[in-house]
């Protein structure tokens, strides 16, 4: 690539490759927002290997950690998106509660079919996501209050919605809806017996995230809305919609794992899913994408949602007290948080 | 008008803005022709940004003419003006660092293949054609999916210069590409700029650094407190006749720094420094 340097004057300073090439693999490597998430994967896994031993090597020990990381992947891949995209979306939480006693209500309270439940639910955890971008684009508020405002509201509406049309706040024997059956064949089967379908859920969530977010334009303009907003718009690129998007496909996330659990559980509570959010967040943000917008990946997250599953459950069969968990978890966060800054300043600086 | 021969891209005749009481622009007339550094001079609170901005469809203008090919226009966006090929390349919202090189030169202009919903960006295209025009513009890159970050200042304003002109720019508006960066960094926008020129772009370069003007300029319009103290050309260059003017008067670079400088002023300030000294 050097030698079609044909320009007559070109500056002798870049030319300067020898003493450039020199950083480009480290540099290449650094510059990769998965690789502390593909570093922290490979560490965690051997140290349960060892740690919890047998139990955690297991089919049904790898389904344990497999389905919790499935879960919280599917929201973390949206979630990133929209990260990059430089928002955020703190009501995905409690959409999950909302969109579960959306299905529960219509399919089980009411007899309708299963899957108008799972309609009903879908369009309005759009009609959310959609509500959230459009206030977030015409306020420019901060997303974080306008999604934590969405947040209460969803939590308060299903509470309150729900006790006052049945009294309670589980809604059970959903099995007994329509269409029920092969709601729970595509939602929550078990594959080959062990392997809980959420997890191909999860990795075809993984595999079109990747795609879009590499290979169109629509991921270009993510990375450019959330890199810098009032430069993306010079450019043409249409940032508002692109962020409302975005937050429609965070609550499309919320509203699928609000599905997976109703199948799964065959009931709904008004609670599910509270502070799935900050899971999310956290799995996110092990996984190299910046808070800050602009910088990130679908794998990395993917993987931290894998590291977070993987603690989850690795404690519990090594029988270490999953008190500890939550301080763990805290303690991965900030480390990544520390490692994200050290190669932001990397790329940022290195001139 | 006067000319001989070369009709201007663009010009603004006795164009005027004000923000509530303050007249930020008054009454100023220029042209850019194609093939030519037109600097635009003026210290801070000068109104070259708003000039500028009015010029990049920003702002509209409150009074005066804007003519675009003979053509008088009036822009609602940037974007419109955008269309009629006028580009501008603001000093800090030129590159977005966090993105590849690739990235960024499209952004907005992606070239795709395939039909929707299998609509891809063609990466390997972009690619191509990025390691192209940099090397046209005579910037080898190593790996055009390394961050815009990893990129000095220079390089940056220079890569937004080449997509300026990759996508179809004939007026360049740059504003301050020299300002934030070091003798060495100027010295790689500047040679961007004369390249541009070369390629037959009508370049507008924005500066308040006079030394770097007179590197590159053919014509020099001074702004001082939203005024126009009027075009130079440079005084061993052949005369080129301006509208405003018969004949534009010549300018050498120690007239052109006193000018920007405010001369008078400095050397009141010095005889002022002086007494406090004593």
């Amino acid at each position: 690539m050097s030698n079609q340097v044909t320009a007559p004057q070109a500056p002798p300073g870049l030319l300067a490759d020898e003493r450039l090439r020199r950083t480009s693999l480290l540099s290449r490597l650094l510059s990769r927002p998965e690789l502390g998430a593909v570093a922290g994967t490979i560490a965690v896994w051997i140290f349960f290997a060892i740690v919890a031993g047998s139990g955690f090597l297991t089919a049904s020990g790898t389904n344990a950690y497999l389905q919790v990381a499935a879960e919280i992947g599917i929201l973390a891949v949206p979630v990133s998106l929209l990260m990059i995209g430089g928002e955020f979306d703190l009501s995905i939480g409690t959409m999950i509660g909302a969109a579960g006693m959306i299905i529960a209500l219509l399919a089980g309270t009411y007899g309708y079919p299963f899957w108008f439940g799972i309609g009903i639910a879908a369009i309005f955890a759009l009609v959310v996501g959609f509500l959230n971008g459009l206030i977030v684009v015409w306020t420019r508020l901060p997303s974080f209050i306008v999604t934590l405002g969405t947040q209460f509201i969803l939590a308060g509406v299903t509470i309150g919605m729900t006790r006052h049309l049945t009294g309670l706040t589980t809604i059970g024997q959903l099995d007994v809806a329509q269409g029920f059956a092969a709601a729970h064949a595509i939602f929550a089967t078990k594959l080959g017996g062990v392997y809980a379908i959420s997890i191909v859920w999860w990795l075809a969530i993984v595999a079109l995230a990747t795609w879009v977010l590499l290979r169109t334009r629509f991921g270009n303009w993510t990375y450019g809305a959330g890199g810098n907003a009032e430069a993306a718009r010079n450019l043409g690129v249409p940032v508002a919609r692109v962020k409302i998007l975005l937050f429609m496909c965070t609550a499309l996330a919320a509203w699928l794992v609000a599905t997976i659990e109703a199948s799964s559980f065959k009931n709904s509570d008004v609670l599910r899913g509270t502070g799935r959010e900050f899971e999310a967040i956290i799995a996110t943000v092990i996984g190299g994408t910046l808070l800050t917008g602009g910088y990130g990946s679908v794998i990395g997250p993917a993987l931290g949602a894998l590291i977070f599953g993987m603690v989850s459950q690795g404690i519990v069969i090594a029988g270490v007290d999953s008190d500890w968990y939550k301080a763990f978890l805290g303690g991965m966060l900030i480390l990544a948080v520390l490692l994200n800054n050290y190669i932001r300043r990397r790329v940022g600086e290195r001139r | 008008m006067s000319d001989n021969g070369a009709k201007p891209l663009i010009e603004v005749e006795s164009i005027s803005k004000t923000f509530g009481s303050v007249l930020a622009v008054q009454d100023i007339s220029m042209k850019v022709t194609a093939g030519e550094v037109m600097c635009l001079l003026g210290d801070n609170g000068a109104g070259k940004s708003t000039l500028i901005k009015m010029l990049s469809g920003v702002y509209q203008p409150d009074s005066g003419r804007y003519v675009v090919d003979g053509r008088q226009v009036s822009f609602s966006s940037p974007r419109d003006a955008l269309a009629h090929g006028i580009a501008t390349v603001y000093q800090d919202l030129a590159m977005i660092p966090l993105m590849s090189i690739s990235r960024n030169f499209f952004l907005g202009e992606e070239p795709t293949k395939w039909i929707w919903p299998l609509r891809r960006f063609d990466v390997a295209r972009a690619d191509a054609i990025v390691r192209k025009e940099l090397a046209q513009m005579g910037i080898s890159v190593r790996d055009t999916s390394q961050p815009v970050g990893t990129l000095s200042g220079g390089e940056r304003q220079s890569v937004a210069i080449a997509r300026a002109v990759y996508f179809g720019a004939r007026v360049l508006i740059l504003d301050e590409p020299t300002s934030a960066l070091g003798v060495k960094q100027a010295g790689v926008v500047l040679r961007y700029v004369v390249q541009a020129k070369q390629r037959g772009c009508g370049v507008i370069f924005i500066t308040h650094n006079p030394h770097h003007a007179w590197l590159v300029g053919d014509r020099f319009t001074i702004l001082n407190r939203g005024r126009s103290l009027g075009t130079y050309t440079r005084s061993q260059a052949p005369e080129i006749p301006v509208v405003e003017r018969p004949a534009a008067p010549e300018i050498t670079l120690e007239e052109l720094v006193s000018m920007m400088a405010g001369g008078r002023e400095l050397a009141e300030l010095s005889h002022e420094l002086k007494g406090v000294g004593a």
